[in-house]
């Protein structure tokens, strides 16, 4: 019989809410986290808003020496691991380290860290650039410190898929438990990319949201008729992965469990999604199938509903393509309206919103919806989130690349 | 000058090594009482070259061990 996967701990530093609890409560009540920028002076930039993480004092979590050594991507990740751990209540020891692994993956990386000392090579010279600068930057080092900080010595990797990552780690990361070589996997996304180069680089590529830098709260609007691009966000979500027994064992609080996992490749393009979203829908069919599930048992999908013209009329049609007529009965948002793209980590925090939508009975709502695009004709819970008992849910993430991921999550039955 | 060579090298490792002051002695060692690693070191060394504008060669680096060694050190080279 197949080793069952279930969640046990959640923790969340984004936009709109350095914990489980209030960025819940946010995303329920609507609340957006899209503000003007103030990292960096954003003159001349076609874009001057994101999702900011604030009032984020490393030092809550972490030691501050070495809190110096981890770019803010990596900090994300650690205080998000330690809420999650705490929550599941899961103690290492020599007994079970080594069956404890950590899967968290970033799109991005130390991009902060690098812009920082590429200014100190070419203004002081070589000896200048800091030996913490590589172990700051490189990408894999949220799933490095996290497997440090708390002595977990099973599987250590890390996913990037830029936009997919976060889903991709979950699903990979419920397939290592699932064929036993790990008992618990601290998995998800951490993403610190509000700077002045992304932000250059993202408009450059027309990617992102300019029209609304004076209503920075009205930006992301996925599948609204004026939406014009995404609103880059950051910060980190990280889930407790453990196999059944080994949870239950242990007395530990099920919070849901992850059931399927598809994903595929859209092989079209770098940016542009495949026509008629058909790698988007590819993704989602291989995750009923991996469940095992009909497609008329989904009764609400997190979209990736990016805000970008291409993303919300594609990933609209891959819902129709994946559930035929049930994807007119389904309900599906975008939480992004309300915390922006946080690129890697989008698809561990909205995992986090699938378990809390499960456990709550409720489903967040997409804002700013006043009027469905063309094409866009499901119901995305538009600007009220919405009372409704659901057992199965998926979640969708989609990366440039032609990375499609989708996960499913069921609520907990014995 | 000894003395106030060691206190702005101690204001360094405080600041780096997030150790207390009253740890800090001329006898310390980097590795062994502050806890620093072989990647601290560096930093501290361009934290040193910085804080009193001279530049300490890889060779000389690699003879540091305790906090006297620095203090030493650079009251010879001024």
């Amino acid at each position: 019989m197949k080793r069952r996967v279930v969640i046990t701990g959640m923790g969340v530093i984004s936009p709109v809410g350095n914990d489980v609890e209030t960025f819940w409560n946010s995303l329920i009540n609507g609340k957006s986290g899209i503000r003007k920028i103030d990292r960096f002076d954003t003159e001349g930039f076609a874009t001057t808003i994101a999702g900011q993480v604030v009032d984020f004092n490393p030092e809550d979590f972490i030691d501050r020496k070495e809190a110096r050594k981890m770019d803010r991507f990596v900090q994300y990740s650690v205080a998000a691991a330690i809420q999650a751990m705490n929550q599941s209540g899961l103690k290492l020891d020599q007994e079970n380290a080594e069956r404890v692994g950590v899967y968290i993956g970033s799109g991005i990386g130390g991009l902060e860290t690098l812009c920082e000392q590429h200014s100190i090579l070419k203004e002081r010279g070589p000896r200048r650039v800091s030996p913490f600068f590589i172990p700051m930057m490189i990408g894999d080092m949220a799933s490095g410190q996290v497997s440090i900080y708390f002595g977990a010595k099973g599987p250590n990797s890390s996913p990037i898929s830029a936009c997919a990552t976060g889903t991709n780690a979950i699903g990979d990361a419920s397939k290592i438990i699932e064929r036993g070589a790990a008992d618990v996997m601290l998995t998800g996304g951490s993403e610190a990319a509000v700077l002045p180069l992304t932000v250059a680089g993202f408009n450059a590529a027309k990617a992102m949201s300019t029209s609304y830098n004076e209503t920075p709260e009205k930006a992301s609007r996925p599948f609204d008729k004026d939406r014009d691009g995404f609103v880059l966000g950051e910060g980190a979500g990280v889930l407790v992965l453990e196999e059944l027994e080994h949870a239950k064992k242990r007395g530990a609080t099920i919070l849901a469990e992850v059931v399927g996992y598809g994903m595929s490749g859209d092989a079209y393009h770098i940016t542009a999604p495949a026509p008629e979203g058909e790698g988007a829908a590819r993704a989602m069919k291989a995750a009923l199938h991996d469940a095992g599930i009909e497609p008329s048992a989904i009764g609400y999908i997190n979209a990736h509903g990016t805000s970008t013209e291409f993303n919300d009329f594609f990933e609209t049609q891959a819902v129709k393509s994946a559930f035929g007529e049930h994807a007119y009965k389904l309900a599906m948002s975008s939480t992004k309206s309300m915390t922006g793209h946080l690129l890697g980590a989008a698809g561990a925090i909205e995992a986090v919103a699938c378990v809390q939508a499960l456990r709550e009975g409720i489903l967040p709502p997409t804002t700013n919806l006043d009027q469905p695009g063309e094409g866009c004709d499901l119901d995305y819970v538009a600007n009220v989130a919405r009372k409704a008992d659901v057992e199965y849910v998926m979640s969708n993430s989609l990366g440039f690349g032609g990375h499609n991921a989708s996960i499913i999550i069921r609520k907990y039955n014995d | 000058m000894s003395a106030e060579i060691f206190d702005r090298v101690k204001n360094i490792i405080v600041d780096r090594l997030g150790v207390e002051e009253g740890e800090i002695s001329l006898q310390s060692s980097f590795k062994d009482d502050l806890g620093a690693d072989s990647l601290d070191v560096v930093e501290l060394v361009m934290e040193l070259e910085d804080e009193f504008d001279m530049e300490i060669s890889d060779e000389d680096a690699e003879k540091i061990n305790t906090v006297g060694d620095v203090v030493t050190y650079i009251a010879s080279q001024k």
